[in-house]
């Protein structure tokens, strides 16, 4: 569809050429991305989610092909596959459930003609599987009673194509529905993650607390103004970050809130953070081993908290939860380094 | 150095004797010149027995003392003869600070800038050669000496003696005298007043009323506040000129507190007596209220043109101090040789005031310049204890020598201090370091340390193959003109912050650092960010080798880097240089809210250090308090 190859090059070339910053920015972008293709997608009848997941496969490659270092992008493409999945699995039961009690009596003979066995149990499999959370068992019993869902509605569709079409098209309709309400709720919790994380800074800040923190991020800015907000009070110490020099914009930031704020160099980190009580910082993204990918430097201030015993907190939006584990650290283009945290604690 | 120690007959080996205790005839008039010419790092003196605990000292020098090593090749373009103070030095125009033109100057003490060019060659090319010899000191030539105009009428009402004919010869330039130094004349009066009438009291000679006083009103004197190794090293000296009980070195060993910046009236009173006025800087920072934090550069014009003017500070002195509040000098080794020339050259101009005894006029006199440098800029540990040594030295000085005798011992004295205590220390360590260096290393360095300079061209020279990691931080920058130094002799370097400290770590070999002095607990104390680069190693577990010459060893112990620190200019944090649309911050510095921290120094916890590599050997950091305890003993105190 022209339409939709349209928005996906200007949106890859937008990646591309760096017009758009920042994660979060990313993460809108692609987000929205998606939700038009899912929405032009013209889907067939059989395998519906098998469609959409290979289209949007296809154009996420594309994204992150575009821009790899920032991990945003694709782990948007991986959630909102993951909600394609999800939200045919759940739809999939409801029908089995559905299609066992509606025309129960209509496709007895036929089902038990091809899969007797089958389909009770994959009526039994798909009604527990409702029931129950997922678990790698579910999973597993799952994934022959959803070769087979198909495979029995499809034939069912077959022999009573006139009754069943009417369901058929109702059922991608509601899938495409279901996906693109979960993609605008995740879209949602993009655009309001700075003030879900901020409002959890007052159980976290408590009175004349030092905080230090490198860089800058538009999340801790929320978070200690939220608290600001909140009458208590605390200083700031903002290491520079060089060379981007970052932790001038977030002291600027900061000053013009009016929290108490002083600068310092990074190679003071060490001096100063025996007499700091917590270490709040932005990230990158967030490993799915645990470690932080973040600016350059962090990981000096993540030792030497760990060698002090301060808390070390990063603060990071659900779309900065990557999937990847880092072993080793980035080799990445841009100036971000990789980072390796023993104690981290992450907000969502 | 030679020994003053008699023979003790009886050392009962239960016993060890702790401090001082006097030799049975002070006034021996061994020449003390004779021994400079080849001196051991260790005097074997003559009859001294020692006690079984004191480590045996006998090692012979690695080489001696003349021996031109293969690494001072690279100063022989700069032909200053040997223990000139140049003259171009005084003259070189402060405001020219950071151009590097092309020419390299010795890797000498990691100067910063080069307008120093001529005082960078100054201390490598000034003693390599056959400067050992102690009267060898060539006449300073004439610019100097014209410019010291009025040797006899130097001392200023700062001074804590002579003060009679001092009213006498200011006479004439009295009315340039301002309130605040009449006030001090006074103050200053006042003291050797009380100083007199302590003295008559006193049956021992030639002790330094200025020092009862100073040791009994430390509010009063301008410099016990602010030198507690000033009165404590006096209080020393005083001590050792007659018979003293053990116990009152005790009093001697609790530092005396330094100047509390965060006291109101100390500050005031302190301020009254100073030369340099500054001005307290804006917006400082609470967690360093005891730290003194003036505004960068606003004196440097009003002092240099006040250069002719200002009677009680020698030409030396305000010159070095000067550098010091330009930051012209930086660097543990270039600052204290600076200071210590400084002082040479006012021990020469010196003539004592017929009535004054030459101790402790002199002592005075040295005091009143310590405390201009430090308004200059705060001193830094290996300049204490040098300025300890010197005043060591006055004070053990005979009364029955001539004074132009007493001067040349003095002069030769601190010369053999240079020699051995730095230039020499810093070949031990050299040779030393080189043999941690292997083929195929990779070496990290921080920051601008003169004895690591050393050790890398060295080890460039031997034929090593290694390449050389210069980290480096802001705002001083220093790894820079290191990194310049290095890539012209040929080495390999690879450049970067110190943000990126931990991502270059894993490819590293070795860490090599420079201290600007080790405390008693094994903390090293150093540039800040050195701090940083030993924790990021020890967490890779790359070895750590800290380069220090001993004689910036202390006693004190130190917990953080806040108790203790330096201040530098704000301003230089806000100003990103090259990047207008980064220094964002110069417009909101006025806000209350902000707060800059320029820190200058930080404390490096022992376990992060490997190894130390002095001039006795490399030692773990550990074995810090034991050199300090041995070995100052015997070479200060002897």
């Amino acid at each position: 569809m022209p339409d939709v190859h349209a928005l996906v090059n200007d949106g890859v070339i937008k990646l591309k050429k760096r017009k758009i910053e920042g994660s979060k920015a990313t993460a809108k972008l692609t987000a929205e991305l998606l939700r038009s293709v899912i929405s032009q997608q013209r889907i067939p009848h059989t395998n519906q989610a098998g469609a959409l997941i290979d289209a949007i496969k296809a154009v996420g490659e594309q994204l992150i092909a575009a821009n790899p270092v920032e991990l945003a992008v694709g782990n948007i493409v991986r959630r909102v596959l993951h909600i394609i999945r999800e939200e045919d699995l759940s739809l999939t039961t409801a029908a089995i459930g559905g299609l066992s009690l509606a025309a129960a009596s209509d496709d007895e003979d036929d089902l038990e003609r091809d899969h007797p066995a089958l389909s009770a149990a994959a009526i039994a499999a798909a009604a527990r599987s409702t029931l129950r959370p997922p678990s790698l068992q579910t999973l597993i019993e799952d994934m022959p009673s959803s070769a087979a869902v198909p495979h029995a509605s499809s034939s069912g569709g077959d022999s009573e194509e006139k009754s069943k079409s009417a369901d058929k098209n109702s059922r991608s309709r509601k899938l495409k529905h279901n996906v693109i309400e979960a993609v605008n709720e995740l879209l949602q919790d993009i655009a309001t993650c700075h003030e879900q994380i901020a409002e959890q800074a007052v159980e976290h800040i408590h009175q004349n607390e030092v905080i230090l923190t490198l860089g800058t991020s538009g999340t801790v800015i929320e978070f200690l103004c939220a608290a600001k907000e909140k009458k208590r009070s605390f200083r700031v110490f903002v290491a520079e970050g060089a060379p981007r020099y970052q932790g001038h914009i977030l002291a600027k930031e900061l000053v013009a809130r009016g929290l108490q704020t002083t600068v310092i160099t990074d190679s003071a980190v060490f001096a100063m953070i025996s007499r700091v009580n917590m270490v709040i910082v932005g990230a990158h993204a967030v490993m799915a081993n645990g470690g932080v990918i973040a600016p350059v430097g962090l990981n000096m201030v993540a030792l030497a908290a760990q060698r002090h015993a301060v808390p070390f907190v990063v603060l990071a939006g659900i779309h900065k939860v990557c999937l990847h584990c880092n072993l080793v650290q980035l080799q990445s283009a841009g100036s971000f380094s990789g980072n390796r945290l023993q104690d981290y604690c992450l907000h969502n | 150095m030679d020994s003053r120690r008699a023979p003790r007959t009886v050392i009962d080996p239960k016993v060890r004797q702790v401090g001082f205790f006097a030799p049975p005839d002070r006034a021996q008039p061994d020449p003390s010149a004779a021994s400079s010419s080849s001196p051991p790092v260790f005097n074997s003196p003559s009859g001294n027995s020692l006690s079984p605990v004191m480590i045996p000292p006998a090692r012979p020098l690695p080489f001696p003392p003349l021996h031109l090593s293969p690494f001072r090749r690279r100063s022989s373009g700069e032909s200053v003869p040997a223990g000139s103070y140049n003259p171009s030095a005084f003259a070189s125009p402060i405001g020219s600070l950071k151009d590097f033109d092309g020419s390299i100057p010795s890797p000498g003490w990691g100067h910063r800038g080069t307008s120093g060019k001529h005082a960078s060659s100054l201390p490598s090319g000034g003693f390599d050669l056959s400067a050992v010899k102690p009267n060898s000191f060539p006449a300073i030539s004439l610019t100097t000496v014209s410019m010291v105009n009025m040797p006899a009428e130097k001392d200023g009402g700062l001074s804590g003696a002579s003060q009679n004919e001092q009213s006498a010869n200011a006479k004439p330039l009295k009315e340039k005298t301002s309130k605040a130094e009449r006030r001090a004349l006074q103050e200053a009066q006042r003291v050797a007043k009380i100083a007199a009438k302590a003295e008559g009291s006193k049956a021992p000679p030639a002790i330094s009323g200025s020092v009862t006083s100073g040791t009994v009103k430390p509010a009063k004197t301008a410099k016990a506040p602010f030198q507690k190794k000033d009165s404590s090293s006096v209080a020393a000296s005083e001590k050792k000129g007659g018979d003293r009980p053990p116990d009152k070195d005790k009093k001697k060993d609790v530092p005396q507190p330094r100047l509390q910046f965060d006291d109101k009236n100390r500050v005031e009173k302190a301020k009254k007596r100073a030369v340099v006025k500054q001005t307290e800087a804006r917006n400082r920072v609470e967690l360093f209220r005891h730290l003194p934090q003036y505004e960068h550069g606003t004196q440097l014009p009003d002092l240099e043109s006040k250069f002719f003017h200002l009677d009680p500070v020698h030409p030396a002195v305000y010159k070095v101090g000067l550098r010091y509040l330009a930051g012209d000098l930086s660097g543990g080794n270039a600052r204290c040789i600076a200071m210590l020339q400084a002082f040479q050259e006012t021990i020469k101009d010196y003539s004592a005031p017929p009535e004054k005894a030459l101790n402790r006029d002199l002592t005075g006199k040295i005091n009143s310049y310590v405390s201009f440098l430090i308004e200059c800029r705060p001193l830094s540990i290996s300049m204490g204890n040098a300025i300890r040594f010197v005043k060591t030295r006055i004070a053990k000085l005979p009364l029955t020598v001539s004074e132009s005798e007493a001067k040349a011992t003095l002069i030769a004295d601190i010369n053999s201090f240079i020699t051995e205590k730095i230039i020499l220390a810093d070949k031990v360590i050299v040779s030393h370091a080189v043999t941690k260096v292997r083929d195929g290393d990779v070496l990290l360095t921080f920051g601008s340390s003169s004895a690591v300079e050393m050790i890398l061209l060295h080890a460039h020279e031997l034929g090593k193959r290694f390449r050389v990691v210069v980290v480096d931080s802001r705002p001083k920058l220093e790894g820079r003109l290191l990194l310049r130094r290095l890539v012209a002799k040929g080495l390999s370097c690879t450049y970067t912050h110190i943000n990126a400290v931990s991502y270059i770590m894993h490819e590293v070999t070795r860490v090599f650092l420079g201290a600007s002095s080790v405390l008693s607990n094994g903390t090293v104390y150093s540039r800040v960010g050195t701090a940083c680069v030993a924790m990021v190693a020890h967490a890779f577990r790359v070895p750590v080798l800290i380069c220090c010459e001993a004689y910036k060893f202390h006693e004190r112990v130190q917990l953080d880097s806040i108790c203790s620190n330096e201040l530098g200019d704000p301003d230089a944090i806000s100003k990103v240089p090259g990047a207008q649309e980064k220094s964002c911050l110069d417009d909101c510095t006025n806000s209350e809210n902000l707060q800059l921290l320029n820190l200058i120094y930080d404390a490096t916890p022992s376990d992060y250090v490997s190894m130390i590599i002095t001039d006795y050997g490399m030692i773990p950091p550990t074995s810090v308090p034991v050199i300090v305890r041995e070995f100052r003993k015997e070479h200060f105190w002897t």
